[in-house]
């Protein structure tokens, strides 16, 4: 017996180790960083205790009632079904509680959208499935895609720290300063939300809706879309650095620079090779995900590339396609989304890939053109 | 007991017909209200597996066992199937079974609209199951089908779906009718409306309900249908069209939708609680006008499910208002069911464990309810698993437990036979403890940030997923022993006596159990 029961502790001791060195039990809303969140966070526990206060209350009467008012117990039961000033009052004090309840909220929701007098204008832009950030005062813009490995969420390696909530390029942004976002879609309704921030809207196509935030404490926060919006819906996370104003000048000039570079490259003389490289870099963050990595997409809401009738013979349907989407359908126009680099590297890396070895290319110039033809 | 007599002698005349036409022409109140429950407890094992996909999926991060397209498709036929397949039909079913026999009634007044909307139903989730194996797949765009997710982006079984709803709408709208009719026109003379079962208020309400929304959800998805086949941009914005218009539609159907749900369980609790604290129901009236303001109220509130998107300060202030002023009936409600509990004579079998746990639960549920109303709060809350933790916390321990609830209570009178009390009390505490462990952890999750409608999470929720994987799991399971417990009360067991609870009141315990085929032939006298 004594083995047996050592052996029944061991093996449940193992089994729960993984559980507890892992354990993570955190059952409440965070107070965050921002006057906003923190305001969110008081309000939502004052409402919390007041529903425990009422719960205790209601509950208490009724586990009194189970346990002395038993028919098993030989209580014999009362017969009265009305009291009005009970009654009355039972509606009373909740619409006072209500009422009180309301004020502090109401001030809240007030401050939550008051979005004038703004120092840093940020557009965000909802994609199937990451994020566009464009910095109007400063004339640059980014992607932001999710940089968790495929084998992570396969199961083949072991998952990292920020699984599922990394991205290449996160969202930076000032420490103090009162940043508003402006939030828009281009194709399905996602939702971006910062729980630290207590920052969430919908980012709606056709839609500009407004929302703001002021960090003070610099750091990595980290997000998801909020709003289904189809098969990668859980793996487009929102990441923002807050960092000090003077670090945050030094990165907005860099990535000028950077815009700058990126621009003259359409200038450049680009051999095939060069194309493809890039190519299979774009493909994988723009395309892969609905066409997927080996070109045999998912048909029939994303066609395969692979040995199609458009990728082999048709260039000017396909560049078209690239450029201005297919409207009606999931294809985006990726016109707006990728520069003239890019594009001309996709559509070369579609042509080429996979056994479509058409041995064609498609140089940015080309692209250039096309789209100031239209 | 006349109106026995009669059907004994008529029984011979007007006995069921035999073979499987008793089932597809049957216009007898008592088939259809069986068909009703079949039906319903059949959709709620199908959408009830398919909640165990997304609990397996979702027992460890990463991706194991489906990928995102399937487990979307899951999310959104589970939430369809157990809302449009599960509980509405089985609100129809005891409707159907109970409403004749509570206001002394023959029949329904309109049995052959009667049969055919049932038949309806059947129709519209073979549809509807059949896009499972359709060329990309099942509607994936959530149960609210939010647009242009729905539209321009849905997968081509979407047209099928728009379909199926449409046939459910027309169900559900000839069943209403038929329950407004039949209650305003065949009481029992004596019966005023101030005198009928709460069951039948409750009813009655609810089929008013039903009559204004359902049309709007037939409306909605017909535009989808616009958008999508015939040119049209209802809820495109590269055609000027509005996708915020859609949720709002999708609302104004979807907030009345809820009360759908739970309105007819309120009536028959309170019938259970007061039969088993052998008590007078406490402030009939005021729960006939609770009743009658949450049914008013349910058609101010929809936006609350909408205050993210963007609405002017002015319309987010009105809908946290008017959603917080639904508190106060609500309330009213659990403060009388608790009075009615105080000071009577307890006792617990199955009904009435489902009633209390129905109260209990629900009212936690409607905490959450409260705190999601607190419109700055929703910013934080909105879209999270806290959503998923307040709306099974109303629909399943509220609506589902409810059903429970009501079965065991009339089982002996529709068989004749008594339940198996040990089995039906094993079948509460089953699934009242994989219940909570499968949805209480849902709030901490939510609070901690994890988004719903995702196959895969960040490490941090890991433990609590787990958990509540494993309460669904054994809370599904434990389903089964209801569907053994029907089928062995159905084929024997001690006799039921025609009114096998001592604390009950009402009409339908005036008529042999089971109750024979043909009841109240010539109407009882209400005092």
């Amino acid at each position: 017996m004594r083995v047996h029961a050592k052996r029944a502790v061991a093996l449940a001791a193992g089994l729960l180790l993984p559980v507890t060195v892992m354990a993570n039990w955190t059952m409440n809303m965070s107070p965050g960083v921002t006057s906003t969140s923190n305001q969110i966070y008081s309000l939502h526990m004052t409402i919390l205790w007041i529903c425990v206060a009422i719960g205790v209350v209601v509950f208490g009467v009724m586990f009194w009632s189970i346990f002395a008012h038993r028919k098993s117990r030989g209580f014999k039961p009362a017969n009265f079904h009305e009291n009005t000033v009970v009654e009355v009052l039972w509606t009373i004090v909740p619409l006072a509680i209500l009422v009180a309840m309301a004020i502090p909220a109401t001030t809240t929701l007030i401050e939550m959208y008051d979005t004038t007098e703004s120092d840093v204008d940020i557009k965000i832009t909802g994609y199937q499935w990451r994020w566009q950030y464009e910095y109007i005062d400063d004339d640059f813009s980014f992607f932001s895609n999710m940089s968790t490995p495929k084998d992570q969420i396969r199961n083949r390696q072991a998952k990292g720290e920020n699984y599922l909530l990394e991205v290449d390029n996160p969202l930076v942004i000032p420490v103090g300063k009162k940043v508003r976002f402006l939030l828009t879609a281009n194709d399905v309704i996602h939702s971006w939300w910062v729980p630290e921030f207590g920052v969430k809207k919908d980012a709606i196509p056709g839609f500009i809706n407004e929302t703001w935030t002021r960090v003070d404490v610099p750091g990595t926060y980290r997000g998801q879309c909020t709003e289904l919006c189809g098969k990668d819906h859980g793996f487009m996370p929102v990441v923002v650095k807050a960092v000090p104003e003077e670090e945050y000048n030094v990165w907005v000039a860099e990535q000028k620079e950077a815009a700058e570079t990126e621009r003259r490259l359409t200038e450049k003389d680009w051999t095939l090779e060069e194309l493809m490289e890039r190519g299979e870099q774009a493909y994988a963050t723009a395309c892969a995900s609905c066409h997927q990595a080996d070109g045999t997409g998912l048909p029939p809401a994303f066609p395969a590339l692979k040995g199609s009738q458009m990728a082999l013979e048709d260039m000017a349907g396909h560049i078209e396609i690239v450029v201005n989407g297919s409207p009606g359908t999931a294809m985006q126009a990726f016109g707006n989304q990728l520069s003239e680099v890019d594009l001309a590297a996709v559509i070369t890396y579609e042509r080429n890939a996979w056994g479509n070895n058409t041995g064609e290319m498609v140089t940015p110039k080309e692209i250039f053109d096309y789209k100031n033809q239209q | 007991m006349s109106a026995v007599a009669d059907t004994h002698a008529q029984e011979h005349h007007h006995g069921p017909a035999k073979g499987i036409s008793r089932w597809l022409l049957t216009t007898n109140h008592k088939d259809i209200g069986s068909m009703y429950l079949m039906f319903s407890f059949a959709m709620f094992l199908l959408g009830g597996s398919m909640a165990m996909v997304i609990r397996a999926e979702l027992f460890q991060p990463g991706l194991q066992i489906v990928e995102p397209e399937f487990f979307n498709q899951m999310t959104t036929m589970h939430g369809l199937i157990m809302v449009f397949g599960a509980v509405m039909p089985a609100f129809v079913g005891l409707a159907n079974w109970m409403l004749p026999l509570m206001i002394g009634a023959p029949d329904m007044a309109l049995p052959r609209m009667n049969n055919w909307s049932f038949w309806l139903l059947p129709c519209a989730f073979l549809i509807l199951v059949s896009t499972l194996f359709m060329q990309g797949g099942a509607p994936n765009f959530g149960w609210t089908f939010y647009a242009p997710l729905s539209t321009t982006y849905g997968p081509p079984s979407t047209t099928f779906f728009i379909f199926a709803v449409h046939i459910m709408g027309v169900s559900s709208i000839m069943g209403a009718i038929n329950v407004i009719a039949t209650i305003l026109n065949m009481r029992a003379p004596g019966m005023t409306l101030m005198k009928m079962p709460l069951f039948v208020w409750t009813w009655l309400i609810t089929a008013f309900l039903l009559i204004a929304v359902m049309p709007v959800l037939a409306g909605v998805v017909t535009m989808m249908l616009m958008d999508i086949h015939f040119g049209t941009s209802f809820f495109d914005a590269s055609g000027g069209g509005d996708p915020v218009l859609f949720q709002h539609v999708f609302w104004f159907f979807g907030h009345p939708e809820v009360y759908i749900m739970i309105l007819p369980a309120f009536g028959a609790i309170s019938h259970i609680v007061a039969a088993f604290s052998r008590k007078p129901l406490f402030g009939y009236a005021s729960m006939v006008y609770a009743v009658g303001a949450i049914a008013v109220l349910s058609f101010l509130v929809w936006a609350h499910h909408m205050f993210t998107v963007g609405m002017p300060i002015a319309g987010q202030l009105f809908f946290m208002y008017a959603t917080l002023l639904i508190a106060v009936p609500t309330g009213v409600k659990v403060f009388n069911w608790v009075t009615t509990m105080f000071r009577g004579s307890l006792s617990f079998e199955a009904p009435m464990l489902f009633a209390v746990a129905f109260i209990i639960l629900f009212t936690i549920g409607g905490f959450s309810g409260l705190m999601l109303a607190i419109a700055p709060a929703d910013f934080q809350y909105h879209d999270t698993y806290f959503v998923v933790a307040h709306f099974h916390y109303v629909l399943v321990p509220g609506a589902i437990f409810g059903i429970f609830a009501s079965a065991y209570f009339w089982l002996p009178k529709w068989t004749g036979h008594m339940y198996d009390e040990t089995l039906a009390k094993t079948h509460f505490w089953l699934s009242f403890v994989g219940m909570n462990l499968a949805f209480f952890p849902m709030h901490f999750l939510g609070l901690a940030g994890m988004p719903r409608r995702i196959p895969d999470y960040a490490l941090q929720f890991t433990d609590f997923n787990m958990i509540s994987s494993i309460g669904a799991f054994m809370f599904g399971v434990t389903q089964l022993l209801f569907l053994f417990i029907v089928v062995k009360c159905a084929r024997g067991g001690e006799k039921a006596a025609a009114k096998p609870w001592d604390g009950a009141e009402g009409l339908e315990w005036t008529v042999p159990s089971p109750a024979p085929y043909h009841t109240f032939s010539t109407p009882p006298e209400v005092k």
